[in-house]
């Protein structure tokens, strides 16, 4: 049992919860996941660690409210525990040697993970900007956080009712074309816009890693179902990944596979808010 | 007088039409009175060549004549001497291959059931056995084991039935490994798992889930923790893909991923989240015993047609007989001498179809078996809406990489030596991560073996 030491709402989809997991807190870096799973009932979930602390032995998980699982997850409270948690997993991000200057890219709750990155790179010594993108001023999280640890920080807004209007793509590109060279881009967010900041980086050869959330079961290289097509090969994004040469992956394939659940997903949302409603 | 019968006493089983739908217990298991008839048929030989045939050499004859007696209880006790997992092995042992393809009465006739009255034995001890496990004197070692499978929890009983103060250490939320991710309710029912593991932890065995070793903690840091030896049973749970172009669609999944949902995850279950893919068609490429989990697991979770297809011919099938003719009886339809080359999908990238090559048996291959040859100009197309793969696994990487001195060979699989002991000092290893893929049977002997290499390492420093 893991317990719960802290948990706060960032917006209304999106909640902070950090859990005590001494083992994993000792071992995880930046890049890596954990899975876990609610109750005996739930599903193994996939959810990269968006921080961690050794001394206290907990680690902090930052998730959207998407389906059965994470409803159950945020309907745990300061205290409570979750049944199952194993990690870390998966393959610490590699920036790559001699890097200077990167770009820390967020979409949505993907800051979540961006986020330790942009830690890591600023500790570092590098020169560290911040693009983090959301549909609207409502569901920004962790500016001040990355502020505290970005040279500069772009958050923008779809609609533009909170910072930058447009897409990260937009902000990307105006800076790239301001003449400012980056050594590599981090992207990090939902799978369309990593594709489209790959598209991007691309004709500059701007070295982009991307952090791939596929179907998982197992996370340990067991079930193959977070197989995604890399450079032409089979990779499994559990023990090969979850970071991958974003110019390398192949984004709509991956698309494809990760919506065969999805009206199930869907299903599972309806039956829930049923469920919370009855309750309430 | 022994009961010179030519068959074995029939065993219940599940209706075929009735099963097909539901996930309980295929046989049905003897009653005491079927078993004692069936124990009269063992000669009781007295160079026992079916003990000769059992890889954790369980007293064969002496624990059939305790069931002929009615001492139910002392036939489990001389079986569980030597093999901590006998009501698991009286269900899943390929013993057609093993003890009783020895038995002198299989040379006209029917071999006795040895796995029946294996099964009966433990069954009927869990139902009604009052003997209390009690925990051996501690004699201050410790020793660590890597993964919760068959190999590993059979080292871990054996050497706290020993002393030894063993944790095993479980990557998954449950211990069990591929007898609780892999193999499926109808053929081994979760609850006996569990209750075997339940033994081993009254006998002292301390089992850590969630901890995936070369992830959480190396090897290297177990052993400067205190642990003396360390048993790597991690398994061969990497699942294999064809490479043929169409891999990629939604629907197409490997038998691990598949099973898994279904059995670890119990997703054929109202209440569980776990979702598993409900199809219609479905087409499992592959001839081993796990390709008919997949094929009778898709029949039960309601699929229409459920296709084996296997590139070579039904003598040449890996599975155990009686699996294959479960399969068949409960409508399984089977392409043999059939190979898919490509998949196709539909416009939303969802497999719809399989193109298949027909195949034609040539000259032996290294294995011995006939090689398929395709068959130029054979393909055709068949509708299916998902693809399970069942083509084999190779071990897990994880442990390999992470441990500088455990050397592998070119398939992954670990170096052992005659003592079971790895590349680097005082790790041992078994199981799947040393054969590859192979049975339940077979690790619980490497394990067995291990235990007492370890034993005598321990003791010898």
């Amino acid at each position: 049992m893991y317990r719960i030491v802290r948990k706060k709402v960032l917006n209304p989809t999106v909640t902070l919860m950090e859990v005590e997991a001494p083992f994993i807190a000792k071992k995880v870096q930046p890049g890596q996941f954990i899975i876990f799973r609610v109750d005996e009932f739930g599903e193994r979930v996939p959810l990269t660690v968006a921080d961690s602390d050794p001394e206290k032995g907990t680690i902090t998980l930052i998730f959207q409210i998407v389906g059965a699982s994470t409803m159950k997850l945020n309907a745990l409270q300061e205290g409570e525990s979750i049944l199952d948690l194993v990690g870390p997993l998966g393959v610490a991000t590699e920036i790559p040697e001699g890097a200077k200057r990167v770009c820390v890219i967020g979409g949505g709750v993907g800051c979540a993970i961006a986020y330790p990155q942009a830690k890591k790179c600023f500790a570092d010594g590098l020169t560290v900007d911040v693009i983090a993108g959301f549909r609207n001023k409502d569901i920004v999280i962790l500016e001040d956080e990355f502020r505290a640890h970005s040279h500069e920080l772009i958050v923008c807004t779809d609609d533009g009712s909170y910072g930058q209007k447009g897409f990260v793509t937009n902000a990307l590109q105006e800076r790239i074309d301001a003449g400012i060279q980056y050594d590599c881009v981090i992207a990090i967010g939902p799978t369309p816009m990593m594709k489209f900041v790959c598209q991007v980086t691309k004709p500059y050869g701007i070295k982009t890693i991307v952090s791939l959330n596929p179907i998982m079961v197992d996370g340990t290289g067991m079930c193959g179902g977070c197989r995604v097509t890399v450079g032409g090969q089979v990779k499994y994004a559990c023990v090969d990944g979850p970071d991958f040469d974003g110019h390398e992956v192949d984004f709509d394939e991956l698309m494809r596979r990760s919506g065969i659940f999805r009206e199930r997903e869907a299903d599972c949302r309806m039956m829930m808010q049923a469920r919370q409603k009855e309750g309430e | 007088m022994p009961n010179m019968s030519q068959v074995k006493v029939t065993i219940p089983e599940q209706d075929p039409k009735v099963r097909a739908h539901n996930f309980e217990e295929v046989t049905l298991g003897y009653t005491k009175e079927m078993a004692m008839e069936e124990a009269a048929r063992c000669l009781n030989c007295k160079n026992m060549p079916c003990v000769s045939g059992c890889p954790v050499n369980v007293r064969i004859p002496e624990f059939i004549a305790q069931i002929r007696e009615g001492n139910f209880e002392g036939a489990y006790e001389i079986i569980h001497s030597t093999n901590g997992l006998p009501a698991v092995c009286g269900r899943v042992c390929p013993q057609e291959r093993q003890c009783e393809s020895k038995c002198v009465r299989g040379i006209k006739g029917e071999p006795v059931g040895i796995g029946r009255l294996e099964r009966f034995a433990a069954d009927t001890h869990m139902q009604e056995g009052k003997s209390e496990i009690t925990r051996p004197q501690p004699n201050g070692h410790k020793v660590a084991v890597v993964g919760g499978g068959p190999s590993g929890l059979t080292c871990a009983g054996d050497l706290a039935q020993l002393g030894y103060a063993v944790t095993v250490f479980e990557a998954f939320h449950t211990a069990g490994g591929v007898l609780m991710y892999g193999i499926p309710e109808f053929r081994l029912p979760k609850t006996i798992v569990q209750k075997e593991i339940e033994n081993l932890k009254a006998l002292g065995v301390n089992i850590m889930t969630n901890m995936v070793i070369g992830k959480v903690l190396s090897i290297d840091e177990l052993m400067a923790d205190g642990y003396e030896a360390v048993f790597v049973g991690s398994g061969a749970g990497l699942p294999r893909f064809m490479g043929i172009e169409g891999e990629g669609l939604a629907g197409v999944c490997s038998a691990n991923e598949y099973l898994t949902r279904i059995n670890l995850m119990k997703g054929y279950k109202e209440g569980y989240d776990t979702p598993v893919l409900h199809s219609k068609a479905v087409a499992v490429v592959g001839g081993g015993n796990v390709a008919m989990d997949a094929a009778r697991s898709a029949l039960r979770m309601g699929a229409e047609h459920v296709y084996i297809i296997y590139r070579r011919g039904e003598e040449e099938m890996p599975a155990r007989r009686e699996e294959v003719h479960h399969a068949k009886q409960e409508g399984v339809e089977f392409l043999n001498l059939n190979n898919p080359v490509k998949l196709l999908g539909d416009e939303n990238g969802r497999v719809r179809a399989a193109v298949v090559q027909r195949m034609e048996l040539g000259e032996p291959d290294a294995s011995g078996r006939r090689s398929p040859v395709p068959v130029e100009g054979s393909e055709y197309e068949l509708a299916v809406d998902t693809v399970i793969m069942a083509i084999g696994t190779s071990p897990n990487p994880l442990i390999r990489t992470t441990t500088q001195g455990l050397e592998a060979n070119k398939r992954g699989c670990l170096i052992v030596d005659e003592d079971n002991m790895t590349t680097k000092q005082g790790v041992y290893a078994g199981g799947d991560a040393v054969t590859g893929a192979a049975t339940v049977i077979l690790a619980m002997g490497a394990g067995k073996a291990a235990a007492k290499s370890i034993d005598a390492y321990i003791q010898g420093k």
